[in-house]
């Protein structure tokens, strides 16, 4: 199926849906995260069954902030789609989703563990990448990066992000 | 952590001795049969495991965060070091998907050389698990011919792109040189020495009584439960669906290369060894059709000027480099070639905004690179959706009333590679 007409498809049941690049992306709100995804998974046609990959990106100073965006395919009609929710800065929580695929255990715990968004109903949502006693969720756009102390003469280099040269 | 009421609930024996309780402990994150730092928290009744957790992170070293720092040009040189054994899809993943934001097509030529490098590091990367599942299952023989046959591979990878891992050849837009004058010769070695080694291995390994007993049956995964958990790849194949993104949704011209998908139905360990050591067999013919193809010559990256890489390598005896003839041209002969290269090199391109998901077939599965750009001259944001990472998820499930010696070849079946896991 071409990506226009998958969109179509996509579109009778979540209404914000975009075309880019050949790749199909729909925008569902929090609240109905859960029963979109059901629908996409059990729809005969669009079977979309595979969860290959979640992520976030962080946007400061947007609204929403946060984007997680969940990567899903089809087993059996080899199409792909990518379904995004924005959530809030002050209420950065998501239902979970490993009822529905048992494989977001892990890819919920990463981006909980770097970006700090609590997923709610995941059966162990701790730190997976990082100590558990690590401080900060080190992918968001406003951690700080740090800076090296040098031996060499009290030098310190400064971190990536403010360097001059 | 649950144990197992049917062992944990027996009543005494009447013998008058109590049941023991269940030995909690540690294999790694140093265990040498764990692949690098994989630790796995297990659950021992005597020698059942009850209960296997595993715990990751331990070679986190920050590579998406790395990449949201440095330019896209830069970033090549930093995912190439996530899945070290497999750095051809890496780059791969990473330059298709940014060539998708930039909407450039890399020449035919340079496509036919990412297929052909890819597919000799599936070769090299299903030798070395080959070589580390044989020595952990006490075949020691096949641990020193899996990697005398990877050091022919890494050799034609080091006489092409001038090191023999983290080559950072392919590059956004093409690739980074032509392959050498002999390395068609290196190749059609290759090609020839190969298939009798593979039919080596079999001889060695696929009737020999040990090799089955350690592996048939054990570490079953059913494709159902398979597919919930996530794995792609040889571990998803040899439970039976045939699902291969270089089939389902080719790159790079794959559609155009004949080669078959093998596949197995009983997902257990020696079905994993079935289908790579058929994969290899398989990358061997889609090797040789890209040889054919060489055959004409052409540019191996894009002509834009204010795309491609501005400077001319070559290989030198000391790794790869800038080519004489071009450094001269830049200090002696022209100066707006100089500001160019500095330009390029300290600034990099930029990237129209937007995001992509490019998956790829690596060794071990679905290698998937989400990138989104904001516009700038460095990547918004990195995601690796490593195989690795996502397989290791389905252990304790392989492990299901195990014995402990299952676990060593349980997780060699999975083949994960922690540098991909932890990124």
């Amino acid at each position: 199926m071409r990506a226009g007409e998958l969109a179509e498809r996509v579109r009778a049941r979540v209404p914000d849906v975009t075309v880019a690049r050949g790749e199909v992306t729909a925008v569902v709100d929090r609240t109905r995260l859960l029963a979109e995804l059901a629908g996409l998974r059990d729809d005969g046609d669009l079977a979309f069954d595979f969860l290959s990959s979640v992520t976030a990106t962080d946007w400061p100073g947007r609204v929403p902030r946060y984007w997680v965006s969940y990567e899903l395919s089809s087993t059996l009609h080899r199409h792909r789609l990518r379904v995004k929710v924005g959530i809030a800065e002050d209420d950065a929580r998501l239902p979970s989703v490993t009822a529905l695929f048992p494989t977001a255990d892990w890819h919920e715990r990463e981006t909980f563990d770097l970006y700090g968004i609590v997923f709610d109903g995941h059966p162990n949502l701790t730190r997976i990448l990082l100590p558990d006693d690590w401080e900060g969720h080190p992918l968001r756009k406003t951690e700080e990066l740090g800076g090296v102390n040098t031996r060499y003469k009290g030098a310190f280099v400064p971190p990536v992000d403010r360097r001059t040269t | 952590m649950s144990g197992s009421p049917a062992i944990r609930d027996l009543e005494p024996d009447g013998s008058g001795e109590l049941r023991q309780e269940t030995m909690v402990i540690n294999m790694g994150p140093q265990h040498p049969s764990t692949h690098g730092v994989l630790r796995l928290l297990l659950e021992l009744d005597g020698e059942n495991v009850v209960s296997c957790r595993p715990i990751v992170g331990y070679l986190h070293t920050g590579i998406e965060k790395n990449c949201e720092y440095r330019t896209w040009q830069q970033g090549i040189a930093y995912v190439t070091r996530a899945d070290y054994l497999s750095p051809f899809f890496n780059e791969l993943g990473y330059c298709l998907a940014a060539e998708r934001l930039l909407g450039i097509e890399a020449p035919p030529r340079a496509q036919v050389l990412r297929v052909l490098f890819c597919e000799m590091n599936r070769i090299a990367s299903h030798l070395v698990w080959l070589a580390t599942t044989g020595l952990e299952l006490g075949a020691i023989s096949m641990m020193l011919y899996g990697f005398r046959e990877r050091e022919i591979v890494l050799d034609i990878f080091e006489a092409a792109t001038g090191l023999r891992m983290n080559h950072s050849y392919f590059r956004i837009g093409g690739v980074i040189m032509d392959l050498p004058p002999d390395g068609p010769t290196k190749i059609r070695e290759l090609l020839r020495l190969m298939p009798g080694r593979i039919g080596e291995y079999e001889r060695i390994l696929s009737q020999n009584p040990i090799w089955i007993e350690r592996n048939r049956g054990i570490g079953t995964l059913s494709a159902d439960r398979a597919l919930a958990l996530g794995v792609t790849g040889p571990m998803l194949r040899a439970a039976g669906p045939a699902r291969d993104v270089r089939k389902d949704e080719p790159y790079c011209g794959y559609e155009t290369y004949e080669f078959d998908v093998p596949t197995a139905t009983e997902g257990d360990c020696y079905a994993r060894y079935a289908v790579r050591i058929e994969e290899m067999k398989q990358s061997l013919w889609i090797v040789e059709q890209c040889l054919d193809r060489l055959a004409e010559p052409g540019p191996v990256m894009v002509e834009d000027p204010k795309l491609r890489w501005p400077a001319q390598l070559e290989v030198g005896p000391d790794g790869i480099g800038n080519s004489p003839a071009y450094v001269r041209h830049i200090m002696e002969e022209s100066m707006e070639a100089l500001i160019h290269h500095f330009k390029m090199v300290t600034e990099g391109i930029s990237v129209p905004a937007g995001e992509v998901y490019q998956p790829v077939e690596s060794p071990r599965g679905e290698l998937g690179y989400y990138l989104v750009s904001d516009g700038g001259n460095r990547p918004y944001r990195v995601k690796i959706r490593d195989p690795s990472f996502v397989n290791l998820q389905a252990v304790p499930s392989m492990l299901e009333g195990a014995l402990v010696a299952d676990v060593i070849a349980v997780i060699a079946s999975v083949d994960p590679v922690m540098g991909g896991v932890d990124r």
